[in-house]
C-alpha cells in the first residue's frame, strides 16, 4: 500500500542524517533565555501544586477563630490566613492542584474534541465541513468569558460543570486552527499519491494529515491554557466553578474581598499567583510557537 | 459598496440567529425540568400552569423557539424570578450602566495602545527602540495574563483602602444609582472601573498597532513619499492611514473583550451593569435574566463585529473588492 510510496526514496542514495524536526525545537527553546526561565518556573509552579501535601506547612481546611487574617509571616503563617483562620500559603498550594486542573483538563478536552471536528470538516469539506464550521461561528459569535458564563450558569456551578462550559468555550477556536491545517495539506501532491496507491481515508488521515494538523494544534492548545486558568479562576470568583471550601485560587480571592479593609495585601495574595501562573503559560506558549515555526531559520 | 453592505448583513442573520438558539437552549441545559428554572420555588398549581401555557412549554421545541424569539424581539424576555420584575427592564438598565463604563475605557484604550504602538515602531533603532519594544510586548503579555478582576481589587486595594483617594465601589455618594459623567463626583466612581478594563487590552493594542505601523512602513510608497521630501510627520500620518484597517479590526474585537471583562471587573466595584447583574443571577439561580443578559450582550458584540466589518470596508477598498 503506502509501502510502495517509500521505495524509490530507499533505492536512491541516502542523504546524510539531517537533525530531525523536534531535535531542532529543543535546540531553538534551549537558546531562548526567557522561554527556558519561564519554563523552570511554570515547572516549579507544578511541581509545588503536585507535593502539596509534602510540602504544605500546614492542613488547608484547618479553621482557627483565634487565627483568622493574620498578617504575612504571622507564627509561620508566611503568606497569612484567611478569613476562617486557615493557612493562606497551604491553600495557594493546594489550590493551585485545582487550578492547574481547571486550566489543563478543559484544553485537553477541546483539543480532542475540536482538532476531531476540524480535521473532519477540512477533510471531508462538502455540506459536512460546511455544517461543522458554520456550527462553529455561531459560538464564536460569543465573547468567550461571556459563553463560559452562560453555559456554567445555566448548569450550575461545580468543578466538573465549569470544566465542561470551558471545554465548549475552547471546541470552535480548536476545530477552526485544525480545520485550516488540515484544509493546507489535503491537497497536495503526496495526499493525492496516497490515495492514488490505494490509501484508505483512515490511512491518510492517520498517516498523513494528523502529523502537520499537530503542530499547530499544540501550539495553540498551549496558548489556551493561561486562558483556561484565567477564565477557571473567573467563573469560581463569581460564584460558578468550584464550590468552597475546596482550595482554588479565584474562589480565595471571592471570600477574601470581604476582608480588603482588614488585610488588603493579603487578600490580593491569590490573584498574585494565577497572575504569575498565566504569564508562565503565555510566555512558554510563545517560545514554543516561535521554536516551531519552521519559517524561521 | 451597496452589494458588501448587503453580504455582510446577510452574513450576520444566520450568526444573529444562532446565537439566539444557544441562548434559548440555555434553559434546556439547566438540570432538571425547564419549567422549574423560569419558575419560583413557592409556585402553586395555578401559577405552574399560566406559566407552562405563558411560555408554551407544552408546544413541540421549533415552536418554542419561534415564538421565544418573536416576544424577544419584541422586548419580553420573561420575569425574573429573584425581583419578579420584566428581565428587559433590568438588562437594557444594565447594559446603559456598562456602556458608560465602556464610553471612558474605550477610547482610554485605544488611544494609548494606539499611540504606544506607533511610537514603538517609530523609535528609531537604538537603545531606546529596544526599550520601547521591550514596553509594547511586556506590555501585551502582562494584558493577556492578568486576571482583570483582581486588577480591579489591587486597584481597590491602593487608591481606596491605602490611600483612600478615590471610592472603592458603588456609582455615587449615599448609595445612588443615578450617575452622571457631568457631576464630578460621580465621575470619581469611574475612575478606577475604567482604569482597570481600559488597561488590559492597552497592551494588544500596542502590539498590532506596532506590527500594522512598521509592516507598512517598509512599503515601497514609503520611500516614495520620502524621496519626495515629505517631513516625517507627513510620512507617519499616510502610514498612519495604511495601517488603519487592521487596527480596526482588533480594536472591534478588543471592544467585545471588553465587554465581556466586565462581566468579572464590575462585580468588583458593585458597579450595577450588565456583569452585576449576571452575578446576581447566577446567586439566585435566575435563569431567564441570565438569558436575557447574555441574549443582548451577544448580540452587542455580534452588531460591533458586523459595525466593525462595515467600516473597514468603507475606509479600505481592498476590503471592498475582496
Amino acid at each position: 500500500m503506502s509501502q510502495a510510496l517509500h521505495l524509490p526514496a530507499m533505492a536512491a542514495p541516502r542523504p546524510a542524517p539531517t537533525p530531525g524536526y523536534w531535535s531542532m525545537v529543543g535546540r531553538r527553546l534551549r537558546r531562548d533565555p526567557v522561554t527556558v526561565i519561564f519554563c523552570l518556573l511554570m515547572l516549579a509552579i507544578v511541581l509545588s501544586a503536585v507535593c502539596a501535601p509534602l510540602i504544605s506547612p500546614f492542613d488547608p481546611y484547618k479553621e482557627s477563630v483565634i487565627l483568622r487574617l493574620k498578617p504575612f509571616g504571622f507564627r509561620g503563617h508566611w503568606l497569612g490566613t484567611d478569613e476562617l483562620g486557615r493557612d493562606i500559603l497551604a491553600r495557594i498550594l493546594y489550590g493551585g492542584q485545582t487550578t492547574l486542573l481547571m486550566g489543563i483538563c478543559p484544553v485537553i478536552a477541546a483539543c480532542l474534541v475540536g482538532g476531531s471536528l476540524g480535521v473532519l470538516a477540512g477533510y471531508a469539506g462538502g455540506w459536512v465541513g460546511t455544517l461543522i464550521m458554520r456550527t462553529m461561528d455561531v459560538f464564536y459569535a460569543f465573547p468567550s468569558v461571556l459563553l463560559a458564563v452562560a453555559i456554567s450558569g445555566a448548569m450550575g456551578g461545580g468543578m466538573l460543570n465549569g470544566m465542561l462550559a470551558l471545554a465548549l468555550v475552547f471546541v470552535p477556536a480548536m476545530c477552526r486552527v485544525a480545520e485550516t491545517a488540515t484544509t493546507q495539506v489535503r491537497n497536495l501532491d503526496y495526499v493525492e499519491a496516497a490515495r492514488a496507491t490505494g490509501a484508505g481515508h483512515l490511512m491518510i488521515v492517520r498517516h498523513h494529515l494528523l502529523g502537520n494538523v499537530m503542530a499547530p494544534v499544540l501550539v495553540y492548545a498551549s496558548s489556551l491554557v493561561s486562558v483556561s486558568i484565567l477564565l477557571g479562576s473567573g467563573l469560581s470568583f463569581l460564584g460558578l466553578g468550584v464550590r468552597p471550601p475546596i482550595p482554588e485560587w479565584g474562589l480565595m480571592l471571592s471570600t477574601l474581598r470581604q476582608s480588603l479593609y482588614v488585610q488588603p495585601w493579603v487578600c490580593a495574595v491569590p490573584g498574585f499567583a494565577i497572575f504569575i501562573t498565566s504569564i508562565c503559560f503565555n510566555l512558554v506558549s510563545d517560545g514554543l510557537r516561535s521554536a516551531m515555526d519552521v519559517r524561521l531559520k | 459598496m451597496a452589494r458588501t453592505i448587503l453580504l455582510r448583513l446577510l452574513y450576520a442573520l444566520p450568526i444573529g440567529l444562532g446565537v439566539s438558539l444557544v441562548c434559548f437552549m440555555l434553559v434546556y441545559i439547566a438540570p432538571g425540568d425547564p419549567l422549574q428554572t423560569v419558575l419560583p420555588p413557592d409556585a402553586n398549581a395555578e401559577m405552574i400552569e399560566i406559566v407552562k401555557r405563558a411560555y408554551g412549554f407544552d408546544k413541540p421545541l421549533p415552536v418554542q423557539f419561534v415564538n421565544w424569539i418573536w416576544r424577544a424581539a419584541h422586548g419580553d424576555f420573561g420575569l425574573s424570578i429573584a425581583t419578579r420584575r420584566a428581565v428587559s427592564l433590568e438588562v437594557f438598565g444594565a447594559l446603559a450602566n456598562t456602556l458608560q463604563l465602556a464610553v471612558f475605557a474605550v477610547p482610554l484604550s485605544f488611544l494609548v495602545g494606539a499611540g504606544l504602538g506607533t511610537a514603538a515602531a517609530c523609535t528609531p533603532p537604538g537603545p531606546v527602540g529596544r526599550a520601547m519594544d521591550r514596553l509594547v510586548t511586556g506590555t501585551a503579555v502582562m494584558g493577556v495574563s492578568v486576571p482583570n478582576y483582581w486588577l480591579g481589587l489591587v486597584m481597590v486595594i491602593v487608591f481606596a483602602v491605602e490611600l483612600a483617594w478615590l471610592p472603592a465601589s458603588g456609582m455615587g455618594n449615599n448609595g445612588s444609582d443615578n450617575f452622571s459623567a457631568f457631576r464630578a463626583d460621580d465621575l470619581r466612581y469611574l475612575v478606577l472601573p475604567v482604569f482597570t478594563l481600559a488597561m488590559v487590552p492597552v497592551g494588544i493594542i500596542a502590539r498590532t498597532t506596532r506590527a500594522a505601523v512598521l509592516e507598512v512602513r517598509g512599503q515601497d510608497f514609503v520611500t516614495t513619499l520620502r524621496a519626495k521630501g515629505l517631513s516625517e510627520w507627513q510620512v507617519v500620518r499616510h502610514v498612519l492611514k495604511n495601517a488603519a484597517p487592521g487596527m480596526l479590526a482588533v480594536m472591534g474585537l478588543q471592544f467585545g473583550y471588553l465587554m465581556g471583562g466586565s462581566i468579572l471587573v464590575e462585580p468588583v466595584f458593585a458597579w450595577p451593569g450588565s456583569g452585576t447583574l449576571l452575578g446576581r443571577a447566577i446567586v439566585n439561580r435566575d435563569v431567564p435574566v441570565l438569558q436575557g443578559a447574555i441574549l443582548v450582550l451577544a448580540l452587542v458584540f455580534v452588531t460591533t463585529n458586523l459595525v466593525v466589518d462595515l467600516l473597514q470596508a468603507a475606509i479600505d477598498p481592498r476590503v471592498r473588492r475582496g
